[in-house]
């Protein structure tokens, strides 16, 4: 199931990406509506944090299309800091396209980033520092936001809580998210719709209830059937 | 007693010199990775533009602040040439830098000769502690102070200054934010010609300059920079005084033959502690 065409926020169509002569996406089209929550998974090299770079303009297409109705953020796998920077540095500089420099709405949004505003980010906690990535994203005041592994490494509570934000901006500000998963548990959880990638392929979509009823996609991500991995 | 400190503070305009090449050398690296040997040039560009437009009767101010102009427009060449083509790594255009200064030979013979130029500095001299020390020393010192104080300024108070800092931190990440990694390296390189040519103005009235004087200069300014694990200015800082110091002292006390030598040996020096301690020069972020 696709949103009709024209009416997504984010439609690419027979995406290709080569490094050199590898093809990292072979002929992958996606769409996520407005405010829509979409989640993309897949196994490591699949070709999802390819799929990201290629949104936010990092890699060039070698074919296929990428329209995006509205101003992209996208926050990186590993949350990609500026160690060497404070919070508030980090913060400021997720503002660069938008020329938008104050992060007090960041601070009203996600309040734990006041309290730690000076400190250098190379310093934080994993959770810190994704919370910081967050609020850097959001700095540009996106329409759309493309989060690569929000739970990598993270404790599930911490997760929960990002994921809580998530969810919350999304229903509150009409946020379009693009959540890129190896956790298919969390990414059931929170959107609407999947993707599943595999050797840079879309092999399954459709809403999340029903992808988790197939026996491929339960085997593959889920451990089992998603009510086993729920026990 | 008057001697040796008529040489400190010879050695430490000398030192203020290397120190805003070893900065011009910091800031590139910081920012694109790259090694720039053609750094010394940009110095050598604008001591032979200020010394020549003086000479077409172009008053002093004006023919100092062209020749530095003219040694930022060189440094964006350099950078357009060494880091223009997305994809060329810092070993690459480090290699690139190297050609650029070669090249620039040629282009420098052709347009100012092959003879040392010079142009009369700050007249007069200060007499500080019962000994009179040239004015055109103090003023190098106090450019330089200046020089490095606005330096820290923009690198670490201002927006764009940060911007820099993130794409020598994290140019993956920088890319994210959108910002242009590669313009940001070509205005460090316009940063690292502005640098470089005031050092050029400030030591050429010190010191002749030829086309030939960017070894001198780039030597003791890698040296200095080595000092400042090639990311901390204020180190590189450090170091330049004392090579400044160190050779200033053994011209005085009769080895002036050897400055480029004792330069050269506090380098090589400097480049193997380096290397042995944890954070080597190798290991320090770009």
């Amino acid at each position: 199931m696709t949103t009709p065409a024209g009416t997504g926020v984010v439609e690419i169509a027979d995406l290709v990406v080569r490094y050199g002569s590898a093809v990292a996406l072979d002929g992958v089209s996606l769409s996520a509506g407005r405010g829509e929550m979409v989640a993309l998974l897949g196994p490591n090299g699949a070709g999802k944090s390819t799929l990201a770079d290629t949104l936010s303009g990092i890699l060039t297409p070698a074919s296929g299309t990428v329209e995006v109705g509205g101003r992209l953020a996208h926050i990186p796998e590993g949350r990609q800091l500026f160690p060497d920077l404070s919070v508030e540095d980090n913060l400021r500089l997720g503002g660069w396209r938008s020329r938008r420099r104050d992060p007090a709405q960041v601070y009203e949004l996600l309040p734990q980033l006041a309290a730690i505003r000076r400190r250098l980010a190379g310093v934080l906690s994993g959770g810190e520092q994704q919370m910081v990535a967050f609020g850097r994203a959001l700095m540009s005041r996106p329409d759309v936001l493309v989060v690569d592994e929000l739970s990598l490494g993270l404790a599930p509570i911490v997760t929960r809580d990002l994921a809580r934000h998530l969810t919350q901006l999304n229903a509150e500000h009409g946020l379009t998210v693009l959540l890129i998963e190896q956790n298919a548990r969390l990414a059931f959880d929170v959107c609407e719709r999947a993707y599943v990638l595999e050797a840079g392929r879309i092999v399954a979509e459709g809403p999340c209830a029903e992808l988790a009823e197939s026996p491929r996609v339960a085997r593959a991500y889920l451990g089992g059937s998603i009510e086993e991995t729920r026990k | 007693m008057r001697e040796l400190l008529t040489y400190v503070v010879n050695g430490l305009a000398v030192g203020c010199g290397f120190a805003l090449i070893a900065a011009g050398l910091v800031a590139v690296h910081r920012v694109t990775g790259v090694v720039n040997f053609a750094q010394g040039m940009f110095a050598v560009v604008a001591g032979l533009s200020a010394s020549w437009l003086l000479g077409t009767g172009l008053p002093h101010g004006l023919s100092e602040g062209a020749a530095v102009l003219v040694a930022a427009v060189a440094g964006l060449l350099t950078g357009l040439l060494a880091i223009g083509r997305r994809g060329t790594t810092p070993q690459s255009a480090l290699i690139v830098t190297l050609g650029v200064g070669v090249l620039a030979y040629a282009v420098e013979i052709v347009v100012w000769g092959d003879q040392p130029r010079s142009f009369p500095g700050l007249p007069g001299s200060v007499s500080v502690a019962g000994v009179g020390v040239q004015s055109q020393h103090l003023l190098v010192i106090a450019a330089t102070a200046v020089t490095f104080a606005l330096l820290t300024t923009f690198f670490g108070r201002t927006y764009l200054g940060k911007a820099l800092t993130a794409c020598a931190s994290n140019p993956y990440a920088a890319r994210v934010i959108g910002i242009d990694v590669t313009r940001m390296g070509l205005l460090a390189f316009v940063l690292g010609g502005l640098l470089g040519g005031v050092a050029g103005v400030l030591v050429t009235p010190l010191r002749p300059i030829s086309f030939d004087t960017d070894v001198t200069l780039i030597v003791n300014g890698f040296a200095a920079a080595v000092f400042g694990s090639l990311g901390r200015a204020g180190l590189a800082l450090v170091g330049a005084l004392l090579l400044g110091l160190a050779e200033s002292l053994a011209a005085g006390y009769g080895y002036a033959a050897y400055q480029l030598e004792i330069a050269l040996g506090l380098m090589l020096v400097i480049m193997v502690v380096q290397s042995t301690r944890r954070t080597s020069v190798l290991e320090e972020p770009a």
